[in-house]
């Protein structure tokens, strides 16, 4: 029996009158990729704000329903949220590196719990580059501008900065979208080796990268959750006539 | 109808803006002309190193040099985190609404009014509800509302340039406010703020009106931040004004001038240094 991680009840979302998250349930398992597919403005990246409480930081943004992350309700009252987003780290679409050297960028988060030794830094960022694939690359000039990178070792290097933080969770916002096809094949890659350590949610516009790699998929259209299911179903026999309509291009 | 065919029209305005731009340029190179060939005869060693004597017809003006730059650093002293301070909370700590509309009025208010008010208002809380008397301290105080707008508008202006997808990162790898200002948003915003802060370092020195309703015009050496002192500023006035010594007045100009080229040769140095060293 596959262990629930996250599970969502009855979750709406409102940004001011506009109801951009419908009614959503559904269940995250343990040490999955879950893919979430659906074309532009269906919610799908309101939803993962709202699994770590970023869209806390936009007015006008309100939660209804239940997430239980762990067995906590992270939308109860007591609720660390700094806690909360350490646990489910982000990776967001355009690759965005904080101007400052690669090393800090990946002991930013790090530093932000107080600590400073040295060689435990160090280790750190050799272990989380590693993890994100991008250690071999950058070895050499850990103390130059993050800003030089190009924008698919950006990528991996805001993935490093996620793991630098020893998540639980790592979200995926679209993270292959303004990359060309090796850098985004270097990133799957290390989603695929990830997964034995992590619970990973990964967004993406990319019917086809949801199919190399993740396990389950959803689909979300216009704010609703239509299926959910294990991704070579999805692929192969939906059984919502949207889903398959999306799949076959005939939308979106 | 006279026609002017399309190519000399082109000439012909832009030799006529040429000429406008360079108006600005060449008022510019006049003043200097006129401050640095009057004063640089004046200047030596001994005219930086010297008190005034016989009401600053002999000697130098060093006591006036110290003066202008006590009553700088204690107007940076008090403006700069009231300011920059000001600027945090209006951007990031508050949403645009009604009290960021009337704070945001009210700045702008009080870079309208005259710094000769200012010196009205320094004299009456400072120099005497408050008992400090003419004083560097009453001075720098009455200098430091008067630079207080622009060092705010321009750090406002200087964090509001940063990308919100810095914010965005920082909280998700779990800062907490305070920590996203420090750590992200200044740093990026350091070199708009600075420059704001040279703009005031400049009306502070150059100021004569506020100043010497609150610092007074005594020519003795500054002792403490209660000592009545004169600046650079108010002491050319007082020697141009009074007919007490022209050339002595041309060579202060020529001090104040000079130094106000050197601090701002100096930032865009540092700052052209500091953005590379960033990016």
């Amino acid at each position: 029996m596959k262990e629930v991680a996250i599970q969502v009840e009855h979750l709406s979302h409102y940004y001011g009158q506009h109801r951009s998250l419908k009614d959503i349930n559904l269940q995250v398992y343990r040490n999955e990729i879950l893919g979430i597919i659906g074309p532009a403005k269906s919610g799908k990246s309101t939803f993962l704000s709202c699994l770590n409480r970023l869209n806390d930081l936009i007015p006008g943004s309100r939660v209804e329903g239940r997430i239980v992350i762990d067995g906590q309700d992270i939308y109860g009252p007591r609720v660390d949220v700094v806690a909360l987003r350490r646990k489910l780290g982000i990776v967001f679409a355009t690759p965005v590196p904080l101007p400052m050297s690669i090393y800090e960028n990946v002991v930013y988060g790090v530093r932000l719990l107080g600590k400073n030794n040295r060689r435990e830094l160090d280790q750190i960022v050799e272990e989380s580059l590693e993890k994100a694939g991008l250690w071999g690359e950058v070895k050499d000039r850990l103390h130059t501008s993050a800003l030089k990178l190009s924008g698919g070792q950006q990528q991996r290097l805001c993935i490093a900065r996620v793991l630098a933080l020893k998540p639980h969770y790592i979200l995926l916002d679209e993270p292959t979208s303004g990359l060309d096809p090796i850098s985004t094949m270097k990133i799957e890659d290390s989603l695929r080796a990830l997964k034995a350590n992590y619970t990973i949610i990964l967004v993406t516009n990319n019917t086809k990268q949801a199919a190399r790699v993740t396990d389950r998929t959803a689909f979300f259209l216009m704010g609703e959750l239509i299926e959910i299911n294990e991704t070579p179903i999805i692929f192969t026999r939906p059984r919502d006539k949207r889903t398959e309509d999306y799949l076959e291009g005939r939308f979106g | 109808m006279l026609r002017i065919n399309p190519r000399t029209e082109q000439k012909i305005i832009s030799y006529l803006l040429y000429f406008l731009t360079s108006i600005a340029i060449i008022v510019l190179i006049f003043i200097l002309t006129v401050i640095l060939k009057n004063g640089l005869p004046q200047l030596s060693l001994e005219f930086l190193t010297k008190n005034p004597a016989d009401m600053g017809r002999e000697g130098g003006i060093l006591s006036t040099i110290l003066a202008t730059v006590f009553l700088t650093f204690i107007a940076l002293l008090v403006a700069t985190p009231l300011g920059v301070g000001t600027a945090i909370y209006l951007t990031e700590y508050t949403l645009e609404g009604r009290v960021t509309k009337i704070i945001r009025f009210g700045a702008e208010c009080l870079a309208g009014i005259p710094s000769i008010i200012f010196g009205l208002f320094g004299f009456i809380l400072f120099v005497n509800k408050l008992n400090f008397g003419w004083s560097i301290l009453s001075g720098g105080l009455t200098l430091a509302f008067m630079i207080l707008p622009t060092i705010i508008r321009t750090s406002e202006e200087a964090i509001k340039s940063v990308p919100m997808a810095y914010r965005l990162v920082s909280f998700s790898l779990g800062s907490t406010r305070w920590q996203t200002v420090t750590k992200v948003v200044l740093p990026s915003a350091i070199p708009g703020i600075v420059t704001g802060v040279i703009l005031s370092i400049g009306r502070s020195i150059g100021e004569t009106a506020a100043v010497i309703f609150t610092a007074g015009s005594a020519l003795r050496m500054p002792t403490s931040i209660f000592s009545s002192s004169r600046t650079m500023a108010v002491h050319f006035y007082i020697l141009a004004k009074e007919g007490v010594s022209m050339p002595k007045a041309y060579g202060t100009a020529a001090v104040l001038v000079i130094s106000i080229l050197a601090i701002n040769l100096l930032t865009y140095y540092m700052m052209g240094r500091y953005i590379k060293k960033k990016s």
